[in-house]
């Protein structure tokens, strides 16, 4: 289709950006890898800082890798991703919110 | 060989389905007979089989819709019949085993396979026009979805032949349909048929959202979309949000099934409720997806035949997009009586109420539309105020069900039973009937008859009362859904009257094949000849070209100044583009969707078989079409000026005959 036919002028990001993302990510990493071997946080605390990191390193990955802000051009990009993740959100928590309810309820846990 | 498949599985000893089979044979081999006979099987694969063009993929989608509804219903009428009989001493003419796939299938099918199919086929024939569009953003993904679509509606008829169809209901809840409790191919073939027509529907979602964020004609903002359009847009949204959770969930329930795991069984960890939870946190969207299309196709209706502006555009914009986002927050309400806390159905209660604001806001637009409006009471017309009345009333009793303390007492009872074909017959297939009465002149070029659309319209009508009115009574009185037989006397005389309402409802379907048999009788009498390609007096771009239109659609694509820019221009006399004409780049037709189709068939029927052979030949099949497919460049032409002058000149000269006999 002629029409569908957009010419692609999304942000390629610099040497310097991509230099950052990667170190980033890399010490996300090793943080997470640090937060589980040196047994330095206890198991409960471990699983948290490793959530936390995950989504950390999830934002890293899109800013730094996927280009995702909020120029113009990436403005359809953002709304999708905003509304996907509060889909998300709403989808995910909302399970978490009635099956621990409803075991807590039934007491059947 | 063969897996599970043996002789044993064809049920010869069902008089009923033998019956059924000897008639589908017939009708069957007279269709293809009749095919062979007028030396029509080129044009059929060359025109239509391999067609990427929405228009005639959407004829296609309505043609599946319709025949699914003829299944759907005859499943329905023999519910009604054996409950009409099956009272006391006698026990009705279908044994348990039967009437359970009877129930689950006319749900999976009414759902699934006509409503889907219909509203895509809508979504298909309208919106590329409305937008000012040539084809939709992906045409060969349009194609596949539709066949992806047609397999899963196989699939799940020729379960009626070999072998079974799942008896525990039309989302089949676990444990029933866990390994153990259904052994059978019934809950196979349900998962199937719907996972594979699941990939359609999500292909179909991203291929509309596309084509309206990205195709809209130069000028057409957000707020200048026609309210078709803008329901689409929803849905589609809706379809890419929920779909997958539906996917995901079959998913799990199929590893139980076929590897033995444990999500949704009894033992070993498994949780039934999470089952509930995740089912509905896609079903309660997708009734919306549903019934969205068909306040888009009533808001068209209204503003048309009232002959004025939609009252409340912007209001009506912001009411579909809150319901699109409140569609999510409810989905508890399906099952209040699972045994959540307080805390956890109160919101979702509240959740559901508040969802009932923006829909009375539609209402009361459709209403002050109509209001000091020169109403032409038109078949698609007629539909739509028997929808205000009749889904205004299955709103209201959905607003008692929300309350989850009424719940408690209602909950699969007949009453919820009726309420949603309350919302679902009022709502989304009067909508549906509407919207096919409103552009069927603009597939075709001519007009359904009238009077037997209003014949079918009141058949309905009545109909649907007398069926679904007692449902509300008996389920205040006890009586509980997918029951087959009972004792209580007072039940009875509501259950003969729900029947006689079955009965209306069949003679409606009859005025509604006699209406097509009349129509396409009388297509070339003059009254009934679209001519001009604006038989109503539209209001937008669908109506600015001619009927049925050329492939592309648009010889210039139009510029848009303003919300029915269309009928503006029509009303300062500015209907004529001077732009000058370009050939036009459109895509090929392609046999790549239809041998997808046909191999995924191979992988569904394989897999509800065990015969793994099969499955995998059919897995192999598609990836090797796709990737042929892929590495094809031949895919587009450009259709040359002289053939759009060509087109152009016919119709000039239709719209000068149709002036000079007026």
């Amino acid at each position: 289709m002629a029409q569908a036919h957009t010419t692609h002028d999304g942000s390629h990001g610099s040497y310097q950006s991509y230099i950052i993302g990667f170190v980033l990510a890399v010490v996300l990493t090793v943080a997470s890898f640090a937060a589980v071997m040196t047994h330095a946080l206890a198991p409960g605390m471990a699983l948290a800082a490793l959530g936390v990191l995950a989504v950390v390193q999830i934002v890293v990955h899109l800013v730094f890798f996927l280009h995702l802000n909020t120029s113009n051009e990436q403005s359809w990009n953002l709304m999708c991703f905003i509304f996907a993740a509060a889909s998300v959100i709403i989808i995910v928590g909302g399970t978490l919110f009635i099956m621990h309810d409803t075991a807590i309820n039934m007491m059947s846990r | 060989m063969l897996g599970k498949l043996s002789l044993s599985a064809i049920p010869f000893d069902v008089p009923i389905l033998v019956g059924t089979f000897l008639g589908v044979v017939v009708i069957g081999l007279a269709v293809l007979g009749a095919v062979t006979y007028f030396g029509k099987w080129g044009y059929l694969w060359r025109e239509w089989l391999t067609t990427v063009d929405h228009k005639r993929l959407a004829v296609m989608y309505i043609i599946l819709a319709i025949v699914m509804l003829f299944r759907g219903f005859a499943d329905a009428i023999m519910m009604r019949t054996q409950l009409a009989l099956a009272y006391a001493g006698n026990p009705g003419y279908l044994p348990p085993h039967h009437y359970d796939q009877v129930f689950s299938a006319h749900g999976t099918i009414m759902i699934f396979f006509m409503a889907m199919a219909f509203m895509t086929g809508l979504l298909n024939l309208v919106v590329p026009l409305q937008i000012g569009a040539r084809d939709v953003a992906f045409p060969f993904l349009n194609s596949l979805s539709f066949y992806m679509t047609l397999v899963g509606a196989l699939l799940i008829n020729i379960s009626l032949f070999i072998g079974e169809f799942a008896q525990c209901g039309w989302l089949v809840y676990p444990p029933l349909s866990e390994m153990q409790f259904s052994p059978g191919v019934g809950v196979d073939y349900y998962i199937w048929a719907v996972q594979i027509s699941g990939v359609g529907t999500l292909l179909t979602g991203v291929n509309f959202f596309t084509t309206i964020v990205k195709m809209r004609a130069p000028g057409m903002g957000w707020m200048q979309m026609p309210v078709f359009t803008w329901t689409a847009f929803c849905t589609t949204v809706l379809i890419m949000a929920s779909f997958p959770v539906l996917t995901v969930t079959l998913a799990l329930l199929s590893l139980d099934r076929y590897l033995g795991m444990h999500f949704f069984t009894n033992d070993a960890g498994g949780n039934v409720m999470l089952y509930l939870s995740m089912i509905w946190t896609w079903g309660h969207p997708e009734v919306y997806i549903l019934v969205i299309p068909a306040f888009g196709v009533f808001s068209e209706v209204t503003s048309t035949f009232s002959r004025k502006p939609l009252f409340g555009y912007n209001t009506m914009v912001y009411a579909t997009c809150s319901i699109m986002v409140l569609s999510f927050v409810v989905w508890v309400h399906h099952f209040f009586t699972m045994g959540a806390g307080a805390n956890v159905n109160t919101f979702f209660g509240i959740m559901t109420m508040v969802i009932a604001v923006p829909t009375g806001v539609k209402i009361f637009n459709w209403l002050f539309t109509m209001y000091k409006g020169r109403v032409e009471f038109t078949a698609p017309m007629y539909w739509t105020i028997g929808f205000m009345i009749t889904f205004s009333i299955g709103g209201m009793t959905g607003v008692m069900m929300a309350m989850p303390a009424a719940d408690w007492i209602l909950h699969n009872s007949l009453f919820l039973i009726a309420h949603f074909h309350n919302v679902i017959i009022g709502g989304v297939y009067f909508g549906y009937i509407a919207g096919m009465g409103f552009w069927f002149p603009k597939a075709f070029g001519f007009k359904l008859n009238e009077a037997w659309g209003k014949r079918a319209f009141w058949c309905w009508f009545v109909g649907f009362y007398l069926a679904f009115v007692p449902l509300y009574v008996l389920g205040l009185e006890g009586m509980t859904r997918r029951m087959n037989h009972y004792d209580n006397p007072d039940w009875r005389p509501w259950l003969l009257i729900a029947e006689a309402g079955a009965i209306v409802i069949a003679l409606g379907i009859v005025c509604q094949l006699t209406q097509l048999y009349v129509s396409i009788r009388d297509r070339n009498l003059p009254e009934n000849l679209d001519l001009t390609g604006d038989p109503w007096g539209g209001r937008t771009l669908e109506w600015s070209i001619s009927s049925p239109p050329p492939a592309y659609n648009f010889a210039v694509i139009p510029d848009i100044h303003g919300l029915d820019t269309f009928h503006t221009e029509k009303q300062l006399g500015r209907r004529a583009h001077n732009k000058p004409l370009a050939p036009i780049h459109m895509p090929k037709n392609t046999a790549a969707g239809a041998i997808i189709g046909a191999f995924s068939f191979i992988l569904g029927f394989g897999a509800v078989w065990y015969i793994w052979w099969m499955a995998g030949l059919g897995l192999i099949g598609i990836a090797v079409t796709m990737i042929m497919r892929s590495a094809n460049r031949d895919v587009d032409y450009y259709v040359p000026v002289s053939e759009i002058e060509h087109n152009e000149e016919v119709y000039s000269r239709r719209i000068a005959a149709a002036q000079a006999a007026e």
